[in-house]
């Protein structure tokens, strides 16, 4: 049985639109104008402005990955334990809202969070201090949370799934308590789900230009605002290959744990 | 108590992912047309949402977009399924790595990534450019979805069609066909919903003159949103809503109907 060739055209088109346009970035980033070799665009990274882009990129990324892994593990846990059709469930809370353009949620938030915006009503109606968050870097938190929740959600909602009851009820009967049993039995199986969803939220919230844009108030630039502007406003491909290649070191770094606890790559969706 | 703090918890993740959801169909019906006073109620922005001929420029390339490139990565993407899996652990292993690549690397790097390949190619930016960008992102969606169920099937059932004189493609539609189909179903969905709200892999593959409503929204975030694009996108998330009802509704009835079948 010769199967193998229908995969000849995902091949072609796999190495025409992903490797080819990958190597572009390499062959621009470690080129200038006149086509000569330089490693001028990979050092505009230590540049003031770039470097505190990045560094402000990485916290607010690894301060989203780990609020939407706290708010998630337990979602994934309630949602496992119930019993009504649960993947139609999962598919309204977390697929339906991506019907509703991405732009417009995000921006939605601008209303719900402005200083005179619906939340601020609502406390200020309950005598409740007011919520200046809008335009600082705890909005584009929030908004990284909103967008890329689902993203840590499923990974483990769907490792929770495969985990055999028998495998729980055999750690209780052994006389392990609730926590043991979460803490040596399930939370290890679960693991590779964990580790694919810090990969799915950590990616694009390190690497998002648009979140900062619309909450951030165009004043709070992430490296992803950075790379953006070089390709869209200052058309200088070579800079912002440079700077998307030391973005890329992150996200391999982020890819290579991910091989190693989730060999079958089955983790992710 | 436990019972309660759960259904207290999922509340709370409910309103925090619809909050914003439920602002822009309210803001679909508010007669001012800035998004931060409320002027009265009104049904005018429905009305005029169809007299708006970008926003329904925009709209058709993005259903067009979305539909075309999810079809060519559901076909691409199963017969890669079905190659892949016919593989040595090797090769397998190889394109597995490579079909993670635009699941795992960043938008703004994929996006990046293909635009300059387009120019470097003399690629007229356009609609085009937008439908192979999206098909590249679609078809591991498609492949993810659809070997996992490739994988639980038995290669001997497919064998046994054979000798039994069945022709390889007769067997393949017959035997392994309604194994896959619920994941190639699910690949195809999942293409579907991502391509319709991809914005940031547009944003560098579309040409000027050509829009699909996330790169619309975006140009009109400055001046400020047209409210016809609230009216819009209720619109759309209602119609998804009442489908996705009527097909929740639809197989359970089935189901009971090969169950009774069989006793």
């Amino acid at each position: 049985m010769n199967k193998k060739w229908l995969s000849g055209p995902y091949l072609f088109w796999a190495v025409s639109f992903i490797i080819i346009p990958l190597l572009m970035i390499v062959y621009y980033g470690f080129t200038n104008k006149s086509g000569n070799v330089t490693f001028e665009n990979i050092m505009e990274i230590t540049t003031a402005t770039n470097m505190k882009a990045l560094f402000l990129a990485l916290l607010l990324s690894i301060v989203s990955t780990i609020l939407c892994l706290i708010l998630a593990y337990p979602l994934a846990m309630i949602l496992n334990r119930m019993d009504v059709n649960q993947n139609s469930f999962v598919v309204l809370i977390f697929i339906l809202p991506m019907w509703m353009n991405f732009l417009l949620r995000t921006l939605a938030w601008q209303t719900l969070l402005e200083k005179t915006g619906v939340i601020n009503s609502i406390l200020t109606f309950l005598h409740l201090p007011a919520l200046n968050i809008i335009n600082t870097p705890y909005a584009i938190v929030l908004g990284m949370v909103y967008n890329f929740l689902p993203f840590m959600v499923l990974p483990i909602y769907n490792i929770l799934l495969k985990i055999d009851p028998n495998v729980i009820n055999a750690a209780k009967d052994l006389g392990a308590n609730s926590f043991q049993t979460f803490y040596k039995v399930i939370l290890p199986l679960s693991w590779p789900g964990v580790i694919s969803g810090i990969t799915m939220v950590f990616v694009p919230s390190l690497t998002t230009f648009v979140i900062s844009d619309l909450l951030g108030g165009s004043k709070i630039l992430l490296i992803g605002n950075v790379i953006e502007q070089k390709f869209t406003q200052a058309n200088n491909w070579h800079a912002g290959s440079g700077l998307s290649l030391v973005l890329m070191v992150f996200i391999l770094a982020s890819m290579a744990i991910l091989s190693k606890y989730d060999k079958d790559g089955e983790g992710i969706i | 108590m436990k019972k309660f703090l759960s259904k207290f918890y999922l509340a709370l993740i409910f309103i925090l992912l619809y909050a914003p959801i439920a602002t822009l169909i309210v803001l679909s019906f508010n007669a001012s047309k800035t998004r931060a006073k409320w002027g009265g109620f009104t049904l005018n922005w429905y009305v005029e949402l169809f007299q708006n001929e970008a926003i329904m420029d925009a709209l058709y390339n993005t259903l067009a977009i979305a539909l075309i490139s999810s079809l060519i990565a559901t076909v691409i993407g199963t017969a890669a399924s079905l190659g892949i899996n016919a593989m040595n652990k090797h090769f397998k292993t190889v394109l597995m790595s490579i079909t993670n690549i635009p699941m795992l690397n960043a938008d703004i790097v994929t996006g990046i990534s293909l635009m300059l390949l387009f120019i470097a190619f003399g690629i007229k930016f356009g609609f085009s450019t937008i439908l192979l960008a999206h098909i590249t992102f679609n078809i591991p969606y498609v492949i993810l979805s659809v070997m996992p169920k490739l994988k639980q099937i038995d290669q001997n059932t497919y064998a046994a069609a054979l000798d039994l004189g069945a022709s390889p493609l007769y067997a393949f539609f017959r035997v392994i066909m309604p194994d896959i189909l619920p994941g190639i179903l699910s690949g195809f969905l999942l293409s579907f919903t991502m391509s319709l709200d991809d914005f940031i892999i547009t944003h560098f593959t579309k040409g000027s003159g050509v829009d699909t409503l996330s790169t619309k929204i975006y140009a009109e975030v400055r001046k400020g949103i047209k409210p016809e694009m609230y009216a819009l996108s209720t619109l759309l998330f209602v119609s998804v809503l009442v489908l996705l009802i009527a097909v929740n509704k639809a197989p359970k009835q089935r189901k009971k109907v090969s169950q009774e079948d069989s006793l």
